[in-house]
């Protein structure tokens, strides 16, 4: 049961990366983005870690790719890039999807090294994040501080150099 | 949870980010392709806590997370810079630092 999601989630990650790869319209590749990153959180899921699970769909899933079609959306870059490769696209990206599922399926054949999975609970995780790793949590604060002072003042400066 | 299973969708995700990167001339896919990249890591990552059976390994994929969620608006705010500037996010004009 487990191996035949784990099969499912491949085939939906593989395929879906590359229809990411894939897409001439750049809102294409966002979509597909998104049920790329709901595979990788199911695969989470499977493997004990809810918590990982949220956040990554949460974050990847919702807060990133939000961002990226806002910036589509409002530059508006949602601009079809000609390709005489995009006929083939969803062709490639299901068969990518059923080659990387056989592969998988082969790997799960041959060398079957399975470990037990233990759910590991989000009160376990917030223990050890907020007692052996504070001091790099504190310090990743400082770092979206830089990120988001950083671009503030590098679109600021750049109008001010345009107006 | 099988660990050669897991080293192969790694494998395939990696690479197709990589084809993504290497091959797209638009900016926001070569990030998309970078973010695909970085998913594969975190998948290894979080397989390996599993087998050892320790959940150290799933604070540190929380980090990879929080710095790819800052070097995603770091590189938005630069493509948008390069779009108010040239009118394009192709990386087929970028050729003026050649020098």
């Amino acid at each position: 049961m487990t191996d035949l999601l784990f099969l499912a989630f491949t085939f939906f990650i593989a395929s879906s990366a590359m229809a990411v790869v894939m897409a001439r319209n750049p809102i294409y590749s966002v979509l597909n983005m998104v049920v790329c990153f709901l595979g990788v959180g199911g695969l989470y899921l499977l493997w004990g870690a809810p918590f990982l699970a949220i956040v990554h769909v949460i974050v990847y899933g919702g807060a990133i790719m939000v961002l990226f079609l806002f910036v589509i959306l409002m530059m508006n870059l949602n601009e079809v890039s000609p390709s005489k490769w995009s006929k083939w696209a969803p062709l490639v990206s299901i068969a990518t999807g059923a080659f990387s599922t056989a592969g998988v399926a082969l790997a799960l054949h041959g060398w079957p090294t399975h470990y037990a999975v233990s759910v590991v609970s989000t009160k376990a995780l917030g223990w050890r994040l907020f007692r052996a790793y504070s001091g790099p949590f504190e310090l990743s604060a400082i770092l979206f501080l830089a990120a988001v002072i950083g671009v503030v003042t590098m679109t600021r400066s750049a109008e001010k150099e345009q107006s | 949870m099988n660990v050669a299973g897991v080293l192969v969708l790694a494998a395939v995700l990696a690479s197709i980010g990589m084809t993504g990167v290497l091959v797209r001339r638009n900016l926001l896919v070569m990030i998309m392709g970078v973010e695909l990249i970085l998913t594969a890591a975190n998948l290894l990552m979080v397989a390996a806590g599993v087998m050892h059976g320790q959940l150290d390994m799933q604070l540190l994929v929380f980090f990879v997370m929080m710095v790819a969620a800052a070097e995603a608006a770091v590189g938005l705010g630069l493509l948008v810079l390069l779009f108010r500037f040239r009118d394009t996010i192709s990386t087929k004009g970028l050729t003026w630092l050649k020098g």
